[in-house]
């Protein structure tokens, strides 16, 4: 605004305005903080386009994609073959089985060990956090591979149990259920550990030394304060977990065997091996449609925004 | 609730030690049966750390605890059935305010029935009758410190401990809260170990007041002995406001800047002692001197209003600067002093209080 302007709004400011009097700079100050807003919306613009161009259009031409029948036209065939392939229920089925195992696991693994970070003192916690985070840096293929050369036939556990005497003939620990699983919470694990140990470290002592005091043993100071306020970390942590296998295809893919198809597998043979763009385009729409409900389904029950990092006001 | 059954606590010899610094350094320290006793000390000081070894969440490194006859140093917080009011309140944001209320009666297996009547009888106590079923995110400052109170004394303890329960309130409220507190205090007749670093709120409320300095007990007494004769300069210093004086002594008569003193109990010992000089104690003196009291000649250097009252800064002829403190009524303020004008400021022998120099 030149100064012209100013000394205009100035004078009317002085004078009072027709319609009453007018605040003191009252537009000038208005449009600044308009300014600023927009600076901020630049400054996010990149990464609102890149969104765009990477997440929005290609989620949009899937979804296009999976209403294109074979001869070329819009149909309902490819949702109509998951409702009548039994095969296809037995996926889902497989892929929330799988993931709800895992997490389930993961919770029973984690919890312990999130507590147990969380009594630490600061030096020594930092460094077994590092000890949880060097496995979250590492390859996601070198650990699944990792995990089919212990696990294997002839891998390090087999051969160091026979050795041993512990078993006669080699044990089916991987290329089957069993083996997904070893390797799906292994790679999980820290998701569930970050989101508890956080919740767990903003628990103020004070409130563990009001509940002894009060009278309560420590299992009871546990189970009737610390846990309770534990939980929207616990929750967090889980529905990451549970989300993320939801999706998951290097390790099932790898230590499964081809015995356990999860979604994200049938996604990728429907491309590779049949080129039939509309069927997996439908999996991928259905298996999308399924965690955005859950994900709603979720914050129906506790404040996503809170538990993913936010405090209580 | 009616009068409870009061311990008494009685501390020896209590020793703390973090590395090389002693956070408690062999105190001793007897609390009476229903007495309302603060410890007072500047932050850093030992007195939470005490207070902590009393409720059993500090392992001290040596000493003895009593609760009554029993000896309790090795008890765990859990059973030590004292009533706690935190500094944070630490009420368990996952309950209503009825639960937070009932949970030690609850632990203590009351039955339903009387749980009801018990937790609705303590908020009532404390003024919040029928707020059970809210949220503690829903009440404000005041009404928090409120609830962690009716928590604490709901399972009718004999001792009741409370870390500067008022610290995190507005000055008006906190100033209702310590009349309230004492009001209680009067009605249960509960043994009460108070922590705070206020003054003002340690004289107001306290039977006696223990001054900790360094993890040591520096002076226990009544808030008035103790402001009127404390018997070291740390007392001196850190409740109320004092300048001093350096004493001689002459044939056992002490002597202030060549002039004898008038003063009725001077300490013993042949090392030298402290005048210890109160703004509000000092007054200007103008006309005939009184017989009973001590005059010291200054200059002065300016004057402030504080509203309530206004205080003179003069610089005594011995060239230490005193504070004198007036009532700003008119009358009053219509004769201060000028700056620069030489005055006499006047003692009275009632409040010239001699402490050793250490």
């Amino acid at each position: 605004m030149n100064e012209g302007a100013l000394a205009t709004e100035a004078a009317i400011g002085a004078r009072g305005h027709p319609d009453g009097p007018q605040p003191v700079n009252a537009r000038a100050l208005r449009r600044d903080a308009a300014r600023e807003r927009l600076a901020l919306f630049g400054l996010c613009s990149p990464a609102l386009l890149l969104v765009l161009v990477i997440m929005i259009i290609p989620v949009g031409w899937l979804f296009w994609l999976s209403f294109v029948g074979e001869k070329g036209g819009l149909s309902m065939e490819n949702y109509q073959r998951m409702i009548d392939s039994r095969a296809y229920l037995q996926i889902f089925r497989i892929t929330f089985e799988v993931s709800a195992i895992t997490t389930v696991v993961c919770v029973l693994l984690g919890y312990p060990l999130a507590y147990f970070l969380s009594q630490l003192p600061s030096r020594a916690a930092n460094l077994c956090m590092i000890a949880v985070l060097v496995p979250l840096w590492t390859s996601l293929l070198v650990r699944t591979y990792a995990w089919l050369v212990l696990l294997q036939r002839r891998g390090l556990i087999n051969t160091w149990g026979m050795d041993l005497g512990l078993w006669h003939d080699p044990i089916a620990i991987v290329h089957n259920l069993l083996g997904t699983l070893i390797g799906m919470v292994h790679i999980m694990l820290p998701f569930l550990i970050l989101p508890v140990y956080g919740s767990m470290k903003t628990i103020d002592r004070d409130y563990l030394k009001a509940a002894a005091n009060l009278g309560a043993r420590p299992a009871q100071v546990f189970w009737k304060v610390f846990f309770p306020l534990s939980l929207p970390g616990l929750f967090a942590g889980g529905l990451i977990v549970f989300i993320l296998c939801l999706g998951f295809y290097v390790t099932p893919a790898i230590l499964g065997g081809g015995r356990v198809i999860m979604v994200a597998m049938s996604i990728a043979t429907n491309i590779e091996l049949f080129v039939n763009w509309g069927a997996a385009s439908a999996l991928g729409v259905v298996l999308l449609a399924l965690t955005l409900l859950i994900l709603y389904v979720a914050s129906r029950v506790i404040r996503l925004d809170q538990v993913l990092g936010g405090r209580d006001p | 609730m009616s009068k409870q059954a009061s311990l008494p606590i009685t501390i020896q010899g209590l020793t703390k030690r973090y590395g090389d610094a002693f956070a408690l350094d062999r105190v001793d320290l007897h609390v009476r049966s229903g007495e309302f006793l603060t410890l007072l000390g500047p932050s850093g000081s030992g007195k939470t750390t005490l207070l902590m070894t009393i409720a059993g969440f500090t392992r001290p490194d040596s000493g003895s605890l009593k609760f009554g006859d029993v000896e309790s140093i090795r008890t765990p917080a859990h059973k030590r059935d004292l009533g706690m009011v935190f500094q944070s309140y630490a009420l368990f944001p996952h309950m209503s305010v009825a639960d937070n209320v009932a949970f030690s009666l609850k632990l203590r297996k009351v039955p339903r029935s009387e749980i009801g009547r018990r937790v609705e009888n303590a908020l009532d106590m404390v003024q919040l009758g029928g707020f059970g079923a809210r949220r503690i995110t829903q009440l404000s400052g005041g009404q928090r410190q409120r609830v962690a109170l009716a928590r604490a004394i709901v399972f009718e303890p004999r001792i009741l401990l409370m870390d500067e329960p008022l610290s995190a309130l507005d000055k008006k409220l906190r100033e209702h809260m310590q009349i309230e507190l004492r009001r209680l205090h009067e009605k249960l007749g509960i043994t009460t170990v108070y922590v705070t670093h206020d003054q003002r709120e340690a004289l107001t409320m306290s039977d006696r007041i223990a001054v900790i300095c360094k993890g040591r007990v520096a002076q226990i007494d009544a808030p008035r002995q103790l402001y009127e004769r404390p018997i070291n300069k740390f007392v001196a210093g850190f409740i109320g406001d004092s300048a001093f004086l350096p004493v001689t002594f002459s044939q056992g008569r002490p002597l202030c800047a060549g002039a004898a003193l008038k003063v009725d109990d001077a300490p013993v010992g042949d090392g030298g002692a402290l005048l210890m000089l109160r703004p509000e104690r000092l007054r200007i003196v103008t006309g005939q001197p009184c017989e009973d009291m001590n005059r010291f000649a200054g200059t002065v250097k300016g004057a402030i209003y504080q509203g309530d009252s206004y205080l003179l800064h003069v610089a005594l002829a011995a060239g230490i600067e005193v504070c004198v403190r007036g009532a700003s009524q008119r009358d009053a303020m219509a004769c201060i002093p000028e700056t620069g004008a030489a005055i006499t400021l006047g003692l009275h022998r009632d409040d010239t209080v001699l402490i050793p120099d250490e």
